[in-house]
């Protein structure tokens, strides 16, 4: 070995070969560039890449929508207008069992993605059945919650604070009924349609909407329920 | 090729490691990977949120300082989801998706953080009650 610096030109190649990952020089693996890989003259990205991608940008939308409802909820936190506070309608326990639903439920929504990976039809049926289940338990939970605080006469006009309540905490749980409904339809089209193309890159973006759906709620559970109780 | 039709799994029948990942997919694993992930995904998140319902009602720790360990356990539990079940990383062929994350949180920390900020400056320049009670002809 020498000690004579090697000519700029050969560190940079040597660079981008041993680097691992070839970024920004994927497309010219040693295989030559491979079709829709995204990178130029390869053509645009295969499609499985363009949905996952959009129904993420969709979901981060509609997490900023969310934010605003976290927004509101965290301003008039305080504005119970003379009714009762948030620390009075809280209910610890079942806010526990509607958490380890929604977790679990998204627990097993993986699952069934594994299962679609190795297209195996019987347990991504089972696994988006108990997924679904699950979902109906939180939905159910929920519902309980809304009647019972009704029934005391706390509803939604009473004041500004559960204006906002009911409209985040309903908000959720409307994204999980309708995330309920969709899984059904996925059920049906994985059924009867079996492992499409189209019908796995649905499967993607469903998953992400459940594991979407859990992030929001570690929101709500934590600023809504556990620190309202405290409070 | 400029076909959006175009699928190159559908041809070589096997995801290519040099394409982009989609969120929530994992192209090169198997279903061992998935279900460890899921696996660790679970145990992390059942831990954080434990810890949090026990912290809220407890008296283990300095009080004032609950809702701010109570916030740090829901943004490590996020990040649990996000790595474990959104398949969400820094790896290079991941650089769209971690952006597009990076701007959503951009935007709910300037609607949430400004909302309070506002609001609260809006609150504090308000006529006291009785003052604004008295004006009325």
């Amino acid at each position: 070995m020498t000690d004579i610096g090697l000519p700029a030109s050969v560190e940079a190649l040597r660079r981008i070969r041993e680097d691992p990952y070839r970024l920004g020089h994927r497309s010219h693996g040693p295989e030559g560039p491979v079709p829709g890989a995204g990178h130029g003259e390869t053509g645009p990205a295969g499609k499985r890449v363009i949905v996952g991608y959009g129904f993420w940008i969709f979901l981060l939308s509609d997490i900023v929508m969310f934010s605003c409802f976290f927004a509101a909820f965290a301003v008039q936190r305080g504005a119970t207008a003379g009714g009762p506070s948030i620390a009075e309608i809280v209910d610890v326990r079942r806010v526990g069992f509607e958490t380890a639903a929604l977790l679990l439920s998204s627990y097993t929504c993986m699952l069934s993605f594994a299962a679609t990976n190795r297209r195996n039809l019987l347990w991504t049926q089972i696994f988006l059945f108990v997924t679904g289940l699950l979902g109906l338990v939180f939905v159910l939970l929920e519902l309980w919650e809304f009647v019972e605080l009704a029934e005391r006469g706390i509803t939604p006009q009473r004041s500004g604070m559960l204006s906002s309540f009911f409209g985040l905490v309903g908000l959720h749980g409307l994204h999980v009924t309708v995330g309920g409904l969709w899984l059904a339809t996925m059920m049906a089209q994985v059924q009867i349609k079996g492992f499409r193309r189209e019908i796995i890159h649905r499967l993607i973006c469903f998953n992400l909407f459940w594991h979407a759906l859990d992030i929001v709620w570690i929101g709500i559970f934590t600023i809504v329920y556990l620190m309202g109780s405290g409070a | 090729m400029s076909n959006l039709e175009f699928d190159p799994h559908n041809t070589t029948g096997t995801l290519d490691h040099r394409q982009d990942h989609a969120p929530g997919d994992e192209p090169l694993e198997d279903t061992g990977h998935w279900v460890r992930n899921a696996n660790l995904g679970l145990g992390f998140s059942i831990v954080l949120t434990a810890a949090a319902f026990v912290l809220a009602g407890s008296d283990w720790i300095y009080m004032p300082a609950i809702p701010v360990a109570l916030i740090v356990l829901a943004i490590a539990q996020m990040g649990v989801h996000l790595v474990f079940f959104l398949h969400i990383t820094t790896g290079p062929d991941n650089t769209n998706n971690v952006l597009a994350l990076a701007f959503g949180v951009l935007v709910v920390f300037l609607i949430g953080a400004g909302s309070i900020w506002i609001m609260d400056h809006l609150n504090q320049n308000m006529m006291p009650m009785e003052q604004m009670m008295q004006m009325r002809p």
